[in-house]
């Protein structure tokens, strides 16, 4: 009882990619559940420093941001290389911040108002003169919870 | 006369679209969640009114500074970051109730209804003080160890009285550590010794 094979070659089946499109779908959903849209182009260079006692901000739209670093190259023939301060999208001085401040809170519903963060984004090579003098203006301005945003240190 | 087959929809560049939104959110969204370190500043003084100096006596204060090469004088001696959180420690808790660290002071804090009394150095200030040249990475490095400290005894106090970690209390428990071991980070205007901006 011997089966006879045929002599010519099997084709393999094609896999099936139906299922392609719901995987790559899947993928595409989480990534946008889990990230967030950039939400300003930096002008300054920004390499925050390291720290292991981190908190997590909570309520994006409770916090405002200060950048401060060097501006990027293509601003160097504009705004020199020495450290500046970024506000949304444009380069500011230290006395604008207490408008920006008195601006945002002013926007922002009144019994949020009092909950409004500043998180402070310096690079780790600012010299901490640049930093009081913005710690001092936001003082003035009553916004005095703030946050030194840092990345997690893994080891000394 | 023969039965129209309907025709099928070639599915195949489905996966191609997919794959474009996908490369297009990953372009244009950051993962990044912000983390950082949370302080809070003092109100700022009213201009009008007399600067007042808060007397404390002299063994209640831990002074920290940090001058423009980054280096740290602690208590009046040179000290390395990384033997800051243990010093720091050692003053929060005074355990020995020795003169030169800070006095311990009865403090009353409500637990599950009970009123109870721990003995703390509840009159401690920290004073931190950097120079305009001080780098912000050192600043950072300083003010996330003094946390950490606090973090730390904090954290040993609820193992002690409460028996588990400080991150497992309820709130109230938690207020009643934090009020034991209160922040008191005081910093000081900033002087510039070290010449240059």
């Amino acid at each position: 009882m011997a089966k006879i094979r045929k002599d010519g070659k099997k084709k393999a089946p094609a896999i099936s990619t139906a299922s392609l499109p719901d995987i790559v779908f899947m993928l595409l959903f989480f990534f946008m559940a889990s990230t967030s849209i950039r939400e300003v182009t930096y002008k300054v260079n920004i390499r925050p420093p390291e720290a292991t006692e981190l908190q997590k901000l909570e309520k994006k739209s409770l916090v405002r941001y200060v950048y401060i670093g060097t501006p990027n190259k293509e601003f160097h023939s504009q705004y020199g290389k020495e450290t500046r301060i970024q506000l949304d999208d444009a380069f500011a001085e230290v006395d604008q911040i207490e408008n920006f401040i008195v601006n945002e809170r002013s926007a922002m519903r009144e019994d949020e108002q009092n909950l409004l963060t500043v998180s402070i984004k310096a690079d780790r090579e600012t010299k901490m003169g640049i930093i009081t003098d913005v710690k001092q203006a936001l003082r003035r301005a009553y916004a005095l919870k703030i946050n030194y945003a840092a990345t997690q240190r893994q080891s000394y | 006369m023969g039965k129209r087959e309907v025709q099928e929809i070639n599915a195949s560049s489905m996966a191609d679209i997919a794959f474009l939104l996908l490369i297009f959110f990953l372009v244009t969204t950051t993962m990044s969640t912000d983390k950082g370190l949370a302080r809070r500043l003092p109100p700022p003084l009213p201009p009008n009114m007399e600067k007042q100096d808060v007397e404390v006596k002299e063994r209640n204060i831990f002074t920290v500074l940090i001058n423009s090469s980054n280096q740290l004088l602690v208590e009046g001696e040179p000290l390395d970051v990384r033997e800051l959180r243990e010093k720091t420690k050692e003053f929060l808790k005074n355990e020995a109730n020795l003169d030169n660290l800070p006095e311990l002071v009865p403090v009353n804090v409500n637990v599950n209804g009970k009123n109870v009394t721990f003995m703390t150095t509840k009159n401690h200030v920290i004073s931190l003080q950097n120079d305009r040249g001080t780098e912000y990475q050192k600043y950072i490095e300083v003010q996330n160890e003094l946390v950490a400290a606090y973090n730390e005894v904090r954290d040993e106090f609820s193992r002690e009285n409460f028996g588990m970690p400080y991150g497992e209390l309820s709130t109230e428990q938690q207020e009643a550590v934090q009020t034991v071991y209160q922040q008191k980070i005081s910093e000081a205007e900033p002087k510039n010794y070290g010449g240059r901006k």
